[in-house]
């Protein structure tokens, strides 16, 4: 499990450039489903599971792609100008590293600054790449990178960039692995361009027409010192969402998932985020609407490039969703 | 890229015919919302050049140019959107004096002492402006916030001007040596693009054109549009600033202009990242493929925020592989823009030969 994290979290993919992180995930999963396809927008989809009419359609959704950055502008001494792909915070980007889709590293610094108590803007900053002039700057504008950070396993927890959302995409692979037989007809969405507005949910939600939909995401922790109020922690099990800033997951869905984890012994919280959403929503509110709901990995310091996770939720989140999956669906 | 690419149709040419129906669209008004005055021309231009032409519920003109052969085609939509940024009348104060708010996004510095074009028959007016006789210093160093402009029309209340008819900048459209100087140019120049490409619409593709509205407040018709074409791919033909100036804000010590968005005279600019769309990287390449191959200038505009009706196509029913082509205008959302001769004909020389060559071995390979 370790490895099969660290493979996925170290890959290069933000948004809209998913192409290498998919084929990775595509290798992982092509021989344990039924069907495997990739949409016009490039989320990856398979499918397992019951082909009876009556089969009830599920959508599983974990995002494959991360937040980065895109150059717009190589200056005459060689440096790199960027704009931010999804929520990038301008206090994580100083002396912050990124590594380009070509292996291209670099460091990001600013200018100087006129109010030295202020963050700079990132039209302030600029990556450093090691180059002298720009005809030496081996990035061309456009050029995407993502936050370069080695995967770190503290005991039971696991550290990295990119944990959101590979730690979701680990647990749909697991989950595909472990789920020998279903009455259900189940869809495993490997969603592209989540960071950026829940564009790769949309368009795979409205083709796949899901009877319901769960998408498996990361969310934030109550858990360190001083930290914002939420009652969730690390290793006290997968958060079963009630609600965040895009979604009320649909009541019985919540029922279901509570349900499942009480019989199945599964430890479980229940979670209420304020601020951020997950492709859940976007199923939700597909079409003429799908009743959807997510399961959530507690994860500390989100959006930074040391992004922690605890191994024991991950296990237990994919314990609940072959809970829910493999069995028939009768939603309340 | 595939090497059937002849067309029977020849290459649309930018002349003097196109330069006087750009004068028509840009003097014409056709503030989000209200876009009538546009679309008679566009109908009008199109008609005897496609038999598939509707008008749907919202106000696009849908005009469908299918290709011939047995070969399995592309279909393609491209949108360029009708609507421009402008202003509603929302108050009626007395005297021929109307409260006003702004349709899109315009920048209410802009706004003071400027001529007005209201409603239909284009009733001349002004926003007024408190005379320099009458100011104080501390006055002039401040913004004057919409809640305290007035569009005038010095008719009294005896007109037919009324609460809730559209207005517009009073710009008269001028060729100046290789620019044109005009209002509208976004997206005015997309359009007058997209009606060369219908009338010389490649035989090789499904031609589906969308002349869309309400793009400036939110993208709305290109998403109806898009649902309603169902397309295997989506470009969208509009304008984007050039922030190309000699001098610029960052430029005092010696700093180099990092944010100019595009250039004029620089060809076409081709989007790999707005707020709205990550441009497919497939047909970027294609793109890019075509405009080198066939030596026609273009640039990259920058990766940054805006969004055009890709985004809103991107998104539609299961997804459609999106991308947008800007010819680039200085001073764009103002009274009065200018934009290069050279970049709007080699903007439509990329397009036309771009389509001409595209077939659906482009989407063979995933994104």
């Amino acid at each position: 499990m370790k490895s099969l994290i660290q493979e996925l979290v170290e890959t290069i993919s933000p948004s809209g450039y998913e192409a290498k992180v998919r084929e990775l995930i595509r290798t992982k999963i092509e021989t344990l489903a039924d069907e495997v396809q990739v949409d016009a927008l490039g989320n990856l989809i398979a499918v397992k599971g019951g082909n009876e009419s009556s089969a009830k359609r599920i959508m599983l959704a974990a995002h494959m792609d991360e937040i980065g950055i895109i150059a717009t502008h190589i200056d005459e001494a060689g440096f790199v100008r960027f704009t931010t792909i999804g929520g990038v915070s301008r206090h994580t980007c100083i002396g912050g590293r990124v590594r380009f889709l070509d292996g291209t590293q670099g460091v990001i610094y600013y200018e100087k600054l006129e109010n030295t108590s202020s963050l700079p803007t990132f039209s302030q900053m600029y990556v450093d790449v090691g180059a002298a002039s720009r005809k030496d700057c081996p990035v061309r504008v456009g050029d995407v990178a993502a936050f370069d950070r080695d995967f770190s396993a503290y005991g039971d927890r696991v550290v990295s960039k990119a944990m959101d959302d590979r730690i979701g995409v680990a647990v749909l692979i697991e989950t595909l692995r472990k789920l020998k037989k279903s009455p259900n007809q189940v869809y495993f969405v490997f969603s592209v361009q989540e960071e950026v507005g829940l564009r790769g949910a949309t368009t795979a939600a409205f083709g796949l027409d899901p009877d319901i939909g769960i998408a498996v995401d990361v969310t934030r922790s109550g858990d360190t010192p001083k930290g914002h109020k939420m009652d969730v922690s690390l290793g006290s099990g997968p958060a079963i969402k009630v609600r965040d800033s895009g979604m009320l997951s649909d009541p019985k869905v919540v029922d279901w998932m509570v349900n499942t984890a009480d019989d199945a012994k599964i430890p479980y919280q229940l979670e209420v985020l304020e601020g951020g959403t997950t492709d859940a929503r976007a199923i939700q509110l597909t079409r003429a609407g799908v009743p959807a709901g997510c399961i959530s990995i507690p994860c500390r310091y989100i959006h930074t490039p040391s992004e922690m996770v605890d191994l024991n939720d991950v296990k237990n989140a994919i314990e609940l969703l072959l809970e829910l999956i493999s069995q028939e669906v009768e939603l309340g | 890229m595939s090497a059937d690419s002849t067309t029977k149709n020849p290459a649309p040419k930018i002349r003097a015919a196109q330069t006087r129906l750009l004068r028509r669209l840009c003097e014409a008004c056709a503030v989000s919302g209200d876009e009538s005055e546009v679309r008679a021309i566009v109908l009008a231009q199109v008609r005897p050049h496609a038999d598939d032409i509707q008008v749907d519920a919202l106000g696009n003109v849908l005009v469908i140019r299918p290709g011939r052969g047995r070969k399995k085609r592309l279909r393609v939509m491209l949108a360029a959107h009708m609507d421009e940024i402008g202003f509603m009348l929302t108050h009626h104060d007395g005297d021929g004096i109307f409260r006003f708010d702004t349709v899109g996004g315009i920048d209410p510095r802009q706004l003071p002492g400027k001529s007005v074009w209201v409603g239909h028959d284009h009733i001349p007016g002004v926003i007024g402006a408190k005379p320099i006789h009458l100011t104080t210093s501390n006055e002039r160093k401040s913004t004057i916030s919409i809640d305290s402009l007035r569009i005038d029309i010095g008719l009294g209340s005896n007109t037919k001007v009324k609460v809730g008819d559209r207005a517009t900048f009073a710009t008269k459209f001028s060729r100046v040596g290789p620019s044109i100087r005009a209002k509208a140019l976004d997206d005015r120049l997309g359009v007058a693009t997209l009606i060369e490409l219908v009338k010389h619409a490649p035989e090789n593709i499904d031609l589906l054109a969308a002349f869309t509205v309400q793009e400036e407040v939110g993208l709305r018709g290109a998403q109806v549009a898009a649902y309603a074409f169902n397309p295997d791919v989506g470009i969208a033909v509009d304008s984007t600033p050039a922030m190309d100036l000699p001098t610029w804000e960052g430029a005092g010590d010696g700093g180099e202009n990092s944010r100019y968005n595009t250039r004029l005279d620089a060809g076409p600019a081709i989007y790999l990242a707005d707020s709205a769309t990550l441009a497919d990287p497939r047909l970027v390449r294609h793109l890019v493929d075509t405009a080198e191959s066939a030596n026609i200038p273009y640039q990259i505009r920058q990766p940054g925020g805006g969004g055009t009706d890709a985004g809103a196509i991107s998104r539609s029913r299961s997804g459609v592989p999106s991308i947008s082509v800007s010819i680039p205008g200085r001073y764009t959302h103002t009274a009065a823009g200018i934009a290069r001769v050279s970049d709007w004909r080699n903007t439509l020389a990329l397009l036309h030969t771009a389509l001409s060559t595209m077939t659906p071995d482009l989407l063979a390979i995933d994104r």
